[in-house]
């Protein structure tokens, strides 16, 4: 990444989306969009507001609600050399496409000896909270990280989403671009500039000597605000934002718990078979003999969420949740705060 | 084009249509290569040389030549995994898809699709693909790609689109189709119709058997030609391309033939009723067009016999040179799982450390 910032603008996630989408379609035209109501209608969260008005209907494409045919042709005009960047709507409905996703998009490179290469991206929010219910909140990254041939990001802040995207639309392989829907608003400093992230890379947002906490997306903010609270009570918390969750940076994870020699897991998917197992095996693996604590993952309960805001509270991992599990883990007996 | 009715008794191949002696002679010794190629790789298949599934088209040569007559060299074709005959005439040596089937890195996908992934970018042969309908999306994209870089005419190039009866039951078809007749795309899509899913006719998948009739959901024309006439298909195929091309109007072309054996090689067929199977056996393209171009003195019993060994000695060759080749290096393991290179790509082995200890 370039790190001679001239200068900063604050903006929104969103507006870090969209501004760089501009970009690259003004920067090379192999690059299109395509996705339900992402022209005329601008998107269902108005990612692309304003493109097709700018760009034309060839390079901003409004397809019909057909998630198989949508991303499988933009994965064959991939085949020909096309850069194209999807839109689905919600990661929900990616479940439509998974066959073009992993089966074929994932495959087509090694299992035809690198005779082809797929430049395509997958921009699809996650993430619940917004009483969408059971079908509409759902965090399904896992589904994405396990497949080898793709890689998934999941940027946390809107630098890194002008970044990330960035990479990700320059890039040959298949990326999938998560983004969650309570981050779109979020606001953030940005480089005005150019920038390219490298894919596969964790950052280590804020130091710290006691405890570390991995996190991703929007779990990453909710990390931050409870590392800087703990903060003002004298712990030193470490936060790892992994950034990219296939390839995962081990390295990064390892060193960070090295030095503290606690870990705690915030992650906004299911516990079982989580994101968070897979940090947890890792840190078991890496740096066991200096762990002072059981690693402790803080996850969405396993039940489909319920609509009522009661239910959904309850359901998903808040930061009272991660204070009281932080606090567990170093063995400080918690305050009335917390709960 | 009438419907060809699975009780016709015997070969319709009314004419050679004032075809040059040359072109007759070319197709057969085409459908003669494949049903050489076809009948060795069961024998390998037999004898362990190929592994995983193996789909032959052995009954639809007339099918495969007729296609890739018609398709030009500037055009891409996406197929489904009955895929051998169509790399073979797409002008790939015997000797690379033989190889690939056999697990070999000079194989045409360099040993890593086998049978059901033959792949070469250079002739634009872009897949046969293992999962049913799942080449039709993005032989959808790449036509869609196609109309953003090229201009329309008898120049420009379409895509062709193989699939199986079976296919047309998936949403990716129904979803592809409705793309490529809403923009407009230049592509083909043909529906090689063996009557047969694995062993699930037709009329009990399809509500609607004439299969060619669904296009009209889609504003596309719907064309059915009898697969066993290999000019039929070749003329049937051109008209829909000069479509695809000229006017970007997609067509769903069925071709209707028989397979002489199972689904894949491992299938004896007992689903099938002894009709059935003599119906096939007697539609048989290959020597009814052989004996076709005897009775026209395109060719003599002498030149026929002459041909027919010539293609058991070009699939002898291959036999040779894909068993002497060397298996992918094991080195190479992880060699394209990406094109952009990434930190921190998984390379473990089974049982290696993910992590050495910090």
């Amino acid at each position: 990444m370039n790190t001679e910032v001239a200068t900063t603008r604050t903006i929104t996630y969103r507006q870090a989306l969209n501004e760089t989408l501009r970009a690259e379609l003004e920067r090379d035209d192999k690059v299109f969009l395509i996705g339900e109501e992402i022209g005329v209608f601008e998107g269902s969260y108005k990612i692309t507001a304003g493109l097709l008005e700018d760009f034309g209907p060839d390079r901003v494409i409004d397809a019909p609600i057909a998630e198989e045919g949508f991303v499988g042709a933009a994965l064959g005009a991939a085949m020909l050399g096309m850069r194209p960047v999807v839109e689905i709507m919600t990661i929900n409905f990616s479940l439509i496409a998974i066959d073009q996703i992993v089966n074929h998009a994932a495959k087509m490179r090694s299992m035809f000896a690198g005779q082809v290469s797929i430049p395509l991206v997958i921009r699809m929010p996650g993430g619940g909270g917004q009483q969408l219910a059971a079908t509409h909140s759902q965090n399904l990254e896992v589904w994405y990280a396990h497949i080898p041939g793709l890689k998934v990001v999941a940027p946390s802040t809107p630098a890194d989403a002008k970044a990330l995207l960035t990479a990700a639309i320059r890039d040959d392989d298949p990326v999938i671009f998560l983004e969650n829907l309570s981050l779109y608003s979020a606001k953030g400093e940005v480089p005005t500039d150019e920038q390219v992230a490298e894919i596969g890379k964790a950052a280590v947002v804020k130091t710290g000597t006691d405890l570390t906490i991995v996190s991703y997306s929007r779990g990453t903010t909710t990390a931050l605000e409870v590392a800087r609270q703990l903060e003002a009570e004298g712990l030193s918390i470490e936060v790892v934002d992994l950034r990219s969750l296939r390839p995962l940076d081990r390295d990064t994870i390892c060193a960070s718990v090295k030095k503290t020699g606690h870990a705690v897991v915030f992650e906004d998917d299911w516990l079982s078979y989580g994101i968070g197992a897979e940090i947890s095996a890792t840190i078991g693996e890496g740096v066991f003999d200096f762990l002072d604590a059981p690693v402790r993952r803080v996850a969405a309960a396993e039940v489909p969420l319920p609509y009522a805001k009661s239910l959904e509270k309850a359901a998903l991992p808040s930061a009272a949740d991660l204070a009281r599990v932080v606090r567990e883990v170093l063995n400080i007996s918690s305050t009335p705060n917390d709960k | 084009m009438a419907a060809k009715a699975r009780t016709r008794p015997e070969s319709t191949i009314e004419s050679t249509g004032g075809e040059p002696a040359d072109t007759l002679r070319d197709y057969y010794e085409q459908m003669s290569l494949v049903r050489a190629f076809e009948l060795r790789s069961s024998e390998m298949y037999a004898r362990a040389k190929i592994g995983g599934y193996c789909h032959l088209n052995l009954g639809e040569e007339a099918t495969v030549v007729g296609l890739m007559a018609a398709i030009e060299a500037r055009d891409y074709l996406f197929t489904g995994y009955r895929d051998h005959g169509y790399a073979l005439l797409r002008g790939l040596s015997p000797e690379r898809v033989m190889a690939e089937l056999f697990g070999k890195v000079t194989g045409v996908s360099g040993g890593r699709g086998g049978s059901m992934h033959l792949f070469d970018a250079e002739t634009r042969l872009f897949g046969g693909y293992g999962i049913v309908g799942g080449q039709i999306p993005p032989a959808t994209g790449a036509a869609l790609a196609l109309k953003n870089q090229e201009v329309a005419g008898p120049d420009a190039a379409a895509v062709m689109c193989l699939l199986g009866d079976g296919t047309t039951n998936i949403g990716a078809f129904h979803e592809s189709l409705n793309l490529a007749g809403l923009w407009k795309l230049p592509i083909v899509y043909v529906i090689v119709n063996n009557g047969l899913g694995m062993g699930t006719t037709v009329e009990k998948a399809s509500a609607e058997p004439d299969l060619y009739k669904r296009g009209a959901s889609y504003r596309m024309p719907g064309v059915r030609v009898d697969g066993d006439d290999v000019l039929a298909v070749r003329d049937a195929a051109r008209d829909a391309l000069r479509q695809a091309r000229e006017s970007r109007q997609p067509v769903l072309l069925e071709v209707m033939c028989y397979r002489l054996r199972g689904h894949s090689v491992v299938d004896p067929a007992r689903y099938r009723s002894s009709e059935d199977t003599t119906i096939a056996q007697q539609s048989d393209p290959v020597p009814s067009f052989r004996a076709k171009l005897i009775s026209a003195g395109v060719l003599s019993e002498t030149d026929a016999a002459a041909i027919d060994e010539a293609a058991d000695v070009r699939v002898s060759e291959a036999v040779v040179f894909a068993d002497e080749s060397p298996e992918p290096d094991v080195d190479d393991l992880f060699k394209y799982v990406y094109a952009t290179a990434v930190a921190h790509m998984p390379t473990a082995l089974p049982g290696e450390p993910v992590m050495d200890a910090l």
